[in-house]
């Protein structure tokens, strides 16, 4: 029933470096339907930005981007021109970054860069882009909205900006909006309010909404499916139920570990913590990446890549070569008596 | 933002007050008005006679003060050589001087801008290396020289532009290719390098995110940011070149005042000298001044609280 | 700071600190060669300029009338007793060129010493004890800035009179500004660390906290700046020997001998071009090698 807005298989990333060929994400897949929040979580230098900035083909220069299969709404958006790609962009999908603060053009009005958005996509005048940012404005829920329209970005807040970034994203009504941790630069109480905003405009405008964060907080809060990346690639998919009542992948288990979840964790219990370091991805890996750390790791996972494999559910997958039931197995170890 | 211009105004203001003492001390200290005045064939009696008469024996100070205050009345004396009031030559000669500020600028700057902004957007290419190499050349020529070349080349060889005097407008283009590309370096330079900076900021990259055209993206979002300091550097290079034409206009024979300032000094003439540092340190304070308030508006920043 | 507005309008440091296009090309076309080429360059000149008594083929003041602007070898009737021709009073334009290195070599230095000297106690000064200090030694800056540099110089020369001593004094006065600005920055920098105040702490007296911890740490920037400022001094004197001011004849500068050559410009170009081409090349070298120095010693690391 649900409407597939994005489809992304095989998606990979590759950057020169001086040192060699740096695989920044290798082999991303997922997919997001209307009206779906999808959570991509990882630690910092997983991959995650720089796959939405290769979904929206804004990648640096330098950087390579390859696909199987690159679509929004069932159109193939792969390999387009990039005029194409520019009529797409702030049109049919959008995305608000993760610094408020020099988002927006320090020269223009914000009413200036809001109506820009919509009269560069539609046949519209300046006053009907004017009445929509207004409108829009006020739905992000900024007071005095038409004499804000007036004001330079550096006379509003952090969480202010954000919010414009967020009704600038939604000027042209599109169908996805990548949001990169649109609230790790503010402040805690602020950021409660901006998710619990987007999470209400996805419904209200039905949307495909992708959340890109390191906050696992956030995920429990918003997700409907949950996207784990480790070092370029996604370790474990599924429903958001399934990844934090049952995470399967040994790095999901750790990161779950490491954060206190109220009504799950214990009071008195030790937060857990992944020891080592992210590996580097310069070059090839051909083992299992998180070999180097996980506390279950065994020859076979340094010898080859692995692929994913399907979990518990049909929508529900993997990267790990022990079976899902061994995987809740070493859940269960973890437990504290 | 008005309390800001009036405190850069009353500082401009002291500038110009220093540098009239300055160069009041240096030219009198240096050489001696009286003799100048009298002349090459005169004896000690009349020399110590035009230094009585004219007032060259009173103390220092008390000299400048009477000339300070004749000039913020727009006194400036009289030209020992001309016999006429300084303030009237300088009327006359100022408009060309700066005819030749003004297209020796704006050469620099077609030459400069476009160039610093293709430099930036294609960095390390051919692109790139040409507006380099021009900005090395630049900066390592002799203004004279360069003035000479262009003199023999178009003037001589190809006969394209007229050697020198000011009977029309085409009198202007080699000596403003002269005077203005010695400015080009520095201006493209900032013109890369803010644009190289602005090109990977954030707001660019909402920019583009928003599909805006790639023509849009780089004149109405990044140039507009990029161009502020620019805005100011243009008005410090016009103010050095307002003040550095001397050689050019000696060489290309216009009537300008950088000509008038060669033919005072070569003669001595005490008050032209003056009048004419002073103005054209004057016209520096007044652009720097001008820079100020532009990169002031210019910048949202600053203007608006 | 007190002064904010008046020191603000200061030229930035970092404009000139930067990188300039000069080692950006050259850094990605030959890597450091550009130091090197130029630095070597400039060694053979400044080896000429020193070694030209004995190198030179002719003595450069020797006048021969009845050989005036003799074409350089590679004309129609030059000759290898006069490798790059005569001028007008038939002396010999190489052993002139040999000889006018000196010059150009001589006054760019000297001006660069009095006027680094000068500029880096007032920036420093200004740099380290700030406030009041700061406010006046930056409106000292901001004044000499307003004064067109050489309109001054041609001024005090003609009335002074010139030479070759002279002409280093007044250039070396007059073009302080760029090392007082940025030693100025650079200095403030400096002072702004965590060594500096533990000097303090330890008691240590102004002087010797300037110049144990403050001045090594300026030096790089110091170096970078007197190389401009040599370029600098070397057009400057240039300029003032073509139009007459500088450098008297028969003293040999190559300002001067493009114009002395200007008369038969139009029917003997390499008589201006031989002596401009050198001062270009000598210029570029310097520049060349300064913007070397400014690389390996990379100040653009801090942006």
């Amino acid at each position: 029933m649900a409407e597939r807005i994005l489809s992304v298989e095989n998606l990979k990333v590759d950057i020169p470096v001086a040192s060699g060929m740096l695989h920044a994400v290798q082999g991303v897949s997922f997919k997001v339907d209307r009206g779906e929040t999808l959570c991509i979580v990882g630690e910092s230098g997983c991959g995650k930005s720089l796959t939405s900035l290769a979904i929206m083909d804004l990648l640096p220069s330098k950087a390579a981007r390859t696909a199987d299969k690159l679509e929004l709404d069932n159109k193939n958006v792969l390999d387009i021109p990039e005029d194409q790609m520019a009529d797409i962009r702030g049109n049919l999908m959008g995305m608000i970054f993760q610094e408020p603060m020099t988002s927006l053009n320090p020269a223009y009005t914000i009413g200036n860069q809001l109506e820009e958005a919509l009269m560069r996509h539609r046949n519209v005048n300046r006053n009907e882009a004017r009445d929509r940012a207004v409108f829009l404005l006020e739905k992000v829920g900024i007071t005095a909205a038409r004499s804000r329209l007036r004001q330079y970005p550096h006379q509003l807040s952090g969480g202010l900006r954000q919010r414009v970034m967020i009704a600038m994203t939604l000027m042209c009504g599109p169908d996805l909006i990548i949001a990169d941790e649109p609230t790790t630069a503010l402040d805690v109480t602020i950021q409660a309010q901006i998710l619990l905003l987007l999470a209400e405009l996805q419904k209200e405008f039905d949307m495909g909404l992708i959340l890109i964060t390191h906050d696992l907080g956030v995920v429990a809060r918003v997700a409907d499916r949950v996207c784990v990346m480790y070092a370029g690639q996604v370790v474990e998919q599924g429903s958001a139920k399934q990844v934090f009542e049952d995470p399967t992948h040994p790095y999901t288990q750790g990161l779950l570990e490491c954060i206190p979840i109220p009504g799950k964790t214990e009071r008195g219990s030790h937060l857990g913590s992944i020891p080592g370091i992210v590996p580097s991805l310069v070059g090839d890996m051909n083992c299992c990446h998180f070999a180097e750390r996980c506390p279950h790791a065994s020859d076979p996972c340094r010898a080859e890549p692995v692929g994913l494999r399907q979990g518990f559910t049909e929508a529900h997958d993997y990267r790990c070569l022990l079976t899902p039931e061994q995987c809740a197995d070493n859940l269960k170890q973890k437990v504290p008596a | 933002m008005l309390f800001y211009a009036l405190k850069r105004f009353g500082v401009a203001i002291l500038v110009a007050l220093s540098v009239s003492v300055v160069t009041f001390s240096l030219l009198h200290v240096s050489g001696d008005p009286a003799a100048a005045m009298a002349g090459e064939s005169a004896s000690e009696e009349d020399i110590e006679y035009v230094r009585k008469h004219y007032g060259f024996d009173r103390p220092l100070p008390v000299q400048y003060a009477d000339w300070a205050y004749r000039a913020m009345h727009g006194d400036f004396g009289q030209s020992i050589y001309l016999k006429r009031a300084v303030s009237g030559i300088l009327a006359e000669r100022a408009p060309t001087t700066m005819i030749l500020g003004a297209l020796a600028l704006s050469f620099a700057l077609i030459l400069a801008i476009p160039l610093g902004v293709l430099a930036a957007m294609f960095p390390n290419t051919m692109i790139d290396r040409f507006a380099l190499t021009i900005a090395v050349v630049g900066q390592a020529l002799p203004s004279f020289f360069f003035a000479l070349i262009m003199i023999i080349v178009f003037g001589v060889w190809l006969r394209w532009l007229p050697i020198s005097g000011h009977s029309s407008w085409l009198n202007f283009i080699m000596p403003s290719i002269a005077l203005g590309y010695y400015a080009t370096p520095a201006i493209m330079r900032l013109t890369r390098a803010g644009m190289m900076d602005v090109m990977s900021s954030d707001y660019i990259r909402t920019a583009r995110a928003k599909g805006l055209k790639p023509r849009v993206v780089l004149f109405k979002h990044a140039l507009r940011n990029a161009i502020i300091p620019v805005v100011s550097l243009s008005a410090v290079q016009l103010g050095f070149m307002l003040g550095g034409s001397i050689v050019i206009e000696a060489i290309f024979s216009l009537n300008g005042r950088g000509s008038l300032a060669w033919q005072s000094i070569q003669r001595s003439d005490f008050e032209v000298m003056q009048a004419i540092v002073l103005t054209i340190a004057t016209f520096y304070i007044l652009l720097t001044f001008l820079a100020d308030l532009l990169n002031a508006f210019l910048d949202p920043r600053i203007r608006v609280s | 700071m007190a002064n904010g507005t008046v020191a603000e309008k200061l030229p930035s440091a970092q404009a000139i600190l930067e990188p300039s296009p000069t080692s950006l090309m050259l850094k990605r076309v030959f890597g450091h060669a550009g130091m090197t080429i130029g630095g070597g360059v400039l060694l053979s000149i400044f080896l000429v300029a020193v070694l030209a008594p004995l190198l030179a083929p002719h003595d450069p003041f020797s006048q021969d009338l009845t050989k005036r602007f003799v074409d350089p070898i590679w004309g129609a009737k030059g000759t290898w007793e006069h490798v790059l021709g005569t001028d007008g009073f038939g002396r010999d334009y190489l052993s002139r060129m040999m000889f006018g290195a000196q010059t150009s070599l001589l006054i760019g230095f000297s001006a660069m010493l009095i006027s680094g000297i000068l500029g880096t106690a007032l920036g420093v000064a200004a740099g380290y004890f700030g406030g009041r200090v700061d406010m006046i030694i930056t409106f000292i800056i901001t004044t000499r800035l307003a004064m067109p540099v050489i309109l001054v110089a041609l001024v005090v020369v003609a009335l002074i009179g010139s030479s070759l001593t002279i002409v280093i004094w007044v250039l070396g006065l007059l073009i302080w500004d760029r090392f007082a600005v940025v030693m100025r920055a650079t200095t403030q920098q400096v002072r702004a660390m965590d060594y500096v105040a533990a000097a303090k702490a330890l008691g240590c007296s102004t002087l010797r906290i300037i110049l144990t911890e403050i001045m090594p740490n300026i030096v790089n920037a110091l170096i970078v700046v007197a190389t401009l400022e040599v370029a600098h001094a070397v057009l400057l004197e240039a300029a003032l020997s073509f139009l007459g001011l500088g450098v008297q004849p028969p003293t040999p500068s190559w300002g001067l001998m493009v114009s002395e050559g200007k008369g038969m410009m139009f029917f003997k170009a390499w008589v201006i071009a031989i002596p401009g081409t050198a001062l270009f090349m000598l210029v570029l070298c310097i520049n060349l090698l300064g913007d070397g120095i400014r690389d390996v010693t990379a100040p653009e690391n801090r942006n």
